[in-house]
């Protein structure tokens, strides 16, 4: 069991590095979205270090969204997930590995930037540390909250923008506790960081069971 | 190749909807170890429908369905115990052929022959650490039907086996389907084109 899961692990992490883009793309586009912010809004340093965390956060999650629609959709495509529901290791783990690997690829880049990324807004080393910490709990939350609008638009082709409207609702009380835990000042550190954490751990769990109930109705 | 115990697929008056819509009804069958059945029939009659429900990607309208082991050592269930080969091979095109394989073992468990062995049975060995993308749809369609050989499953769904396959790579086919048979496996294929093996039990569908 826990070799077929190794195998699907290795599997995606080797075909992303092989295909490109998903990864890539997601940093290119939060550095964008990073770099685009101060133009709009002025040299005020001051705002800046104040939205800042709001800032990061709002392009982890659009840059999170990206790359989803193609979750489990090239595997229904060439007839792979067909193979795995074969498999003898439960659909719930092998979707659960799929979302830890592509939070590989894809998330916990966005994690290790952040704290760069942050520099370019006017955060000082506490807001820089709680930034990279909170993304670091929210970012698997966004993955697996996502995984259950990619299986639900697996069939769809132009699933994308549907897939956004379906995660985005499920993905603001993520967005709520991780910005009011990174921007330090108002509320302590540490209890929107427990609910944020709560929050993370419940996707990882919930998450995989509802994905894997689209899919299994995905072939009707 | 273990596989020596007898097993049995039964199916009884199975029919199966699509939403509302009833595909095929009141389909029979009883295949046993070393039996080979093909289901035939006009487009659309639901011949893919009929193996994608008996390998348990469509959910089953009436009717039974059962699956035994006269000498079981482990219960395993009709999903683990079968290959399923449809319209899609099932292979990623940025992978070699022999990573293909090596995942499609390391998924479905229980191996048989490597991944280079399977290959030089399909007489592919050459194409082995070439991408499978580069590869035409005939190459693609021989390393599909090599992953039959490369994890150990009693059951074979093969849907249209034979397309793209050259008048080589069918016999090719022929003669690994004939060893699985010999060795006490079952096939049950959707096809227009009769692989021709004797015994073979015609089920078919849509004779109203």
């Amino acid at each position: 069991m826990t070799r077929i899961l190794l195998v699907v692990f290795l599997r995606d992490l080797m075909l992303a590095r092989r295909i490109g883009g998903g990864g890539v793309l997601g940093v290119v586009f939060f550095l964008s979205l990073v770099t685009v912010v101060p133009f709009a809004i002025g040299p005020d340093l001051h705002l800046l270090s104040r939205i800042g965390p709001a800032i990061l956060w709002i392009a982890a999650l659009l840059a999170s969204l990206l790359g989803l629609d193609r979750l489990f959709q090239a595997d229904h495509e060439d007839g792979s997930l067909d193979q795995m529901l074969l498999s003898p290791a439960p659909l719930e783990l092998v979707v659960l590995v799929k979302c830890v690997a592509h939070w590989f690829v894809t998330g916990l880049p966005l994690v290790l930037l952040s704290p760069l990324f942050g520099l370019m807004l006017d955060l000082d080393g506490p807001a820089l540390r709680a930034v990279a910490a909170t993304l670091l709990v929210g970012t698997p939350a966004f993955t697996f909250l996502g995984a259950i609008g990619a299986a639900l638009t697996v069939t769809l082709r132009r699933g994308g923008l549907l897939l956004s409207i379906l995660v985005v609702p499920l993905a603001v009380p993520v967005l709520i506790f991780g910005v009011s835990a990174a921007q330090s000042g108002t509320v302590p550190f540490l209890t929107p960081f427990l609910v944020l954490c709560a929050l993370g751990l419940a996707s990882v769990v919930l998450a995989p069971i509802a994905a894997s109930a689209a899919l299994r109705g995905a072939g009707e | 190749m273990d596989i020596t115990q007898r097993c049995h697929l039964l199916i009884e008056d199975l029919s199966v909807a699509r939403g509302e819509r009833v595909v095929f009804g009141g389909v029979s069958l009883r295949l046993g170890s070393g039996e080979i059945a093909e289901v035939t029939g006009p487009n659309g009659v639901g011949k893919s429908t009929l193996l994608r429900a008996i390998a348990g990607f469509l959910p089953l309208g009436s009717g039974r369905m059962s699956w035994v082991e006269s000498e079981a050592t482990d219960s395993a269930p009709l999903a683990e115990r079968l290959h399923y080969v449809g319209h899609l091979d099932g292979l990623k095109s940025a992978l070699t052929a022999r990573e293909n394989l090596e995942i499609g073992l390391g998924i479905l468990g229980r191996g048989r022959l490597t991944p280079l062995e399977a290959l030089d049975r399909m007489e592919l060995v050459h194409v082995l650490d070439l991408p499978v993308g580069y590869l035409s749809a005939g190459q693609r369609r021989r390393i599909a039907l090599a992953r039959l050989l490369v994890a150990d499953r009693p059951l074979w769904l093969l849907d249209e086996p034979l397309t793209a396959l050259d008048r080589h790579a069918r016999a090719l086919l022929k003669a690994i389907v004939a060893h699985h048979l010999g060795s006490g496996g079952l096939m049950l294929a959707a096809t227009h084109e009769p692989l021709g093996l004797p015994g073979t039990i015609q089920v078919r569908l849509g004779a109203r």
